[in-house]
């Protein structure tokens, strides 16, 4: 991770395939070539990010923090005491499930026995 | 929208407002269960020709007016939107109602718990009609990704109603809910609002909480009301506001009385008038001269109602789409990582194995757009990457959000258009996915900075089409926008 190569990448056919094996995602033959066009142009756009010399910027992945502490101005923490409190029955839960014994979610098989 | 022919396709109806309705219910000249009854008799009719509902909640909705109309008949005291019949976008979760975020891979799902802002409403004594139609997952700004068809725009059916949340601000427009909630991650709230012709409010990050939102972009997602007027878009904020234990972003901060802040004028006695910023950088290549026309006339309201206006400078605006497309999607495709046919909503039949199954549920699930996004947002987050895509715009994300900063140092309120363009036609853009992301270029700043606006609508084009005047302001300070809001839609452009 983080080679820091910059953004000049082009997606080949082999990346969308890569991509979207790590995305769990499987293309039809049909929809590669768009996604590759669609995918390329994108990251073609999103390289005008390069222009900007950022070194010494630290990220800001979440704006709490621009909010006020946690988002109440007093930098108190939100979180509430760890304690266990009621969730879900199992019977409701499992009433959305696409396959289930009653107790737990069925799937296919994992691996070859 | 000269042709006889055009006009017929017109759906445009506003709801009577909120204080109004209320005020019959309390005298107890409109039961509650009348008003839902009437509701559903012009859904019916109308529904067809704009896809605006995906689903109803009539039973519900049919007790929660009956509970209404008992306590007005008792004479107890009634809260705040008794009676009154709103929409929810379909990326709320309603327990036991179906929940399918405009997608195939949460067909049949019913979700076992409510939603905060849903409860909310209903606490409020709020009549929920049903759920509203959206873009898949709420990726898109025209309502064309959604699974179960596009939503047509009330003013002219032949165009978008904006998105992702497009049935929520098409259902005010042609007065199918008196207001609704939407979700905003880009402008998804806003943008829609502004095609249609009505209200629609982005609060501050962690203003509004998100448990029971299905998740696009955790860091950018917002929950907001849509209205037919100002007024009633701050009050229904105010219902909805507040910290809630179950979204540890969710705020602390007291929630004001917006609707009583909305009605303060611009200039109070003996004090300077709200200092008004207009960004250059907002009026530049790529505005519709129409929509630039009607901006600046309702810049000219404001200062007629005692504002002063100056300048101010957002440079980095040229680098938020970019910004924007980089955080939502990587943060999409740790989301969506949850639809996996396991647990609920859709599965493929007829797998083989575990991993052929996740494949093959995603595969036929997902729609074109959510799958570009999920692959880019992969894209930007694999070795080799991250830092150069995901890092990098999360740099430049701070430059933007401390640009906004400085400038509400000097300013109470930003003024810009929501839209660079009026309502387009259905199907021009779907080919091209970069051209409709631009169509977001005024809207993305203020979810990556995390601060609040309002879309107003500030007059129409010549062919009739609704132009929007997006009002932004600093963290919690929703009321400046609205009190902004106030005036532009007083001064009736």
């Amino acid at each position: 991770m983080g080679d820091k190569q910059g953004m000049t990448a082009k997606v080949t056919v082999e990346d969308v395939e890569r991509v979207a094996e790590l995305a769990n995602l499987e293309l039809k033959p049909e929809e590669t070539p768009a996604m590759l066009r669609d995918l390329n142009a994108i990251l073609e756009y999103v390289a005008e990010l390069n222009e900007l010399d950022t070194s010494g910027v630290t990220p800001l992945a979440q704006v709490s923090e621009l909010v006020g502490g946690l988002l109440d101005g007093s930098g108190k923490s939100q979180l509430r005491a760890d304690q266990t409190l009621p969730s879900l029955d199992r019977a409701t839960v499992m009433a959305q499930a696409p396959e289930t014994d009653q107790v737990f979610f069925k799937v296919p098989k994992v691996i070859e026995r | 929208m000269s042709s006889e022919a055009k006009s017929a396709e017109n759906y445009v109806e506003m709801p009577k407002n909120l204080a109004e309705l209320r005020a019959g219910i309390v005298a107890g000249t409109t039961k509650a269960a009348d008003l839902a009854s009437s509701y559903y008799e012009r859904i019916e009719k109308i529904n067809p020709r704009l896809n605006v509902y995906l689903s109803l909640t009539r039973e519900r909705a049919l007790a929660q007016a009956a509970r209404v109309d008992e306590m007005a008949a008792k004479g107890d005291p009634l809260p705040p939107l008794a009676g009154i019949p709103m929409g929810i976008k379909d990326v709320l979760v309603m327990q036991g109602s179906p929940s399918t975020a405009g997608s195939k891979i949460l067909e049949g799902y019913c979700p076992p718990y409510d939603a905060t802002p849903v409860s909310k409403l209903e606490a409020a004594g709020a009549v929920l009609l049903g759920k509203l139609n959206c873009d898949e997952f709420a990726m898109g700004s025209s309502n064309e990704n959604s699974a179960y068809g596009p939503v047509r725009n009330p003013v002219d059916t032949e165009r978008v109603p904006g998105g992702s949340s497009g049935g929520s601000a098409a259902a005010v427009a042609a007065n199918l809910a008196v207001a609704t909630l939407g979700s905003d991650t880009g402008g998804s709230i806003r943008q829609p609002a502004s095609f249609c012709g009505v209200v629609g409010v982005l609060p501050t990050y962690g203003r509004v909480s998100r448990y029971g939102l299905i998740a696009y972009a955790s860091s950018l997602d917002r929950v907001g009301p849509l209205a037919a007027n100002v007024r009633d878009a701050a009050t229904l904020l105010g219902v909805i506001a507040g910290h809630d234990p179950k979204d540890a972003t969710s705020s602390t901060a007291p929630v004001p009385d917006y609707a009583a802040e909305s009605d303060k004028p611009l200039k109070e006695p003996g004090k300077a008038g709200l200092r008004i910023g207009v960004p250059a950088e907002y009026f530049a290549e790529g505005l519709d001269a129409e929509v630039r026309a009607k901006i600046e006339a309702g810049i000219h309201a404001l200062q007629a109602a005692g504002c002063t206006v100056k300048p101010v400078s957002l440079p980095h605006t040229r680098y938020a789409i970019p910004t924007y497309y980089l955080v939502a999607t990587a943060e999409a495709s740790a989301n969506l990582a949850r639809f996996d046919g396991v647990r609920y909503g859709y599965r493929s039949p007829a797998s083989e194995t575990l991993s052929d199954m996740y494949r093959h549920s995603r595969d036929e699930g997902f729609g074109a757009e959510v799958k570009r996004r999920i692959l880019l947002g992969t894209y930007a987050l694999s070795a080799g990457y991250y830092d150069a895509y995901y890092l990098k715009a999360q740099q430049v994300r701070r430059l933007l959000a401390e640009e906004f900063l400085r400038a509400f140092a000097e300013v109470d309120a930003i003024v810009t258009p929501t839209s660079p363009v009026p309502p387009f036609k259905l199907g021009e853009k779907t080919g091209d996915p970069l051209a409709m992301y631009l169509a977001d270029i005024y809207t993305v700043t203020a979810n990556l900075a995390g601060i609040c606006g309002v879309s107003v609508p500030c007059g129409a084009t010549k062919a009739g089409l609704p132009v929007g005047m997006q009002i932004l302001a600093a963290h919690l300070n929703e009321a400046a926008a609205f009190r902004v809001a106030r005036a532009v839609e007083a001064a009736g452009l």
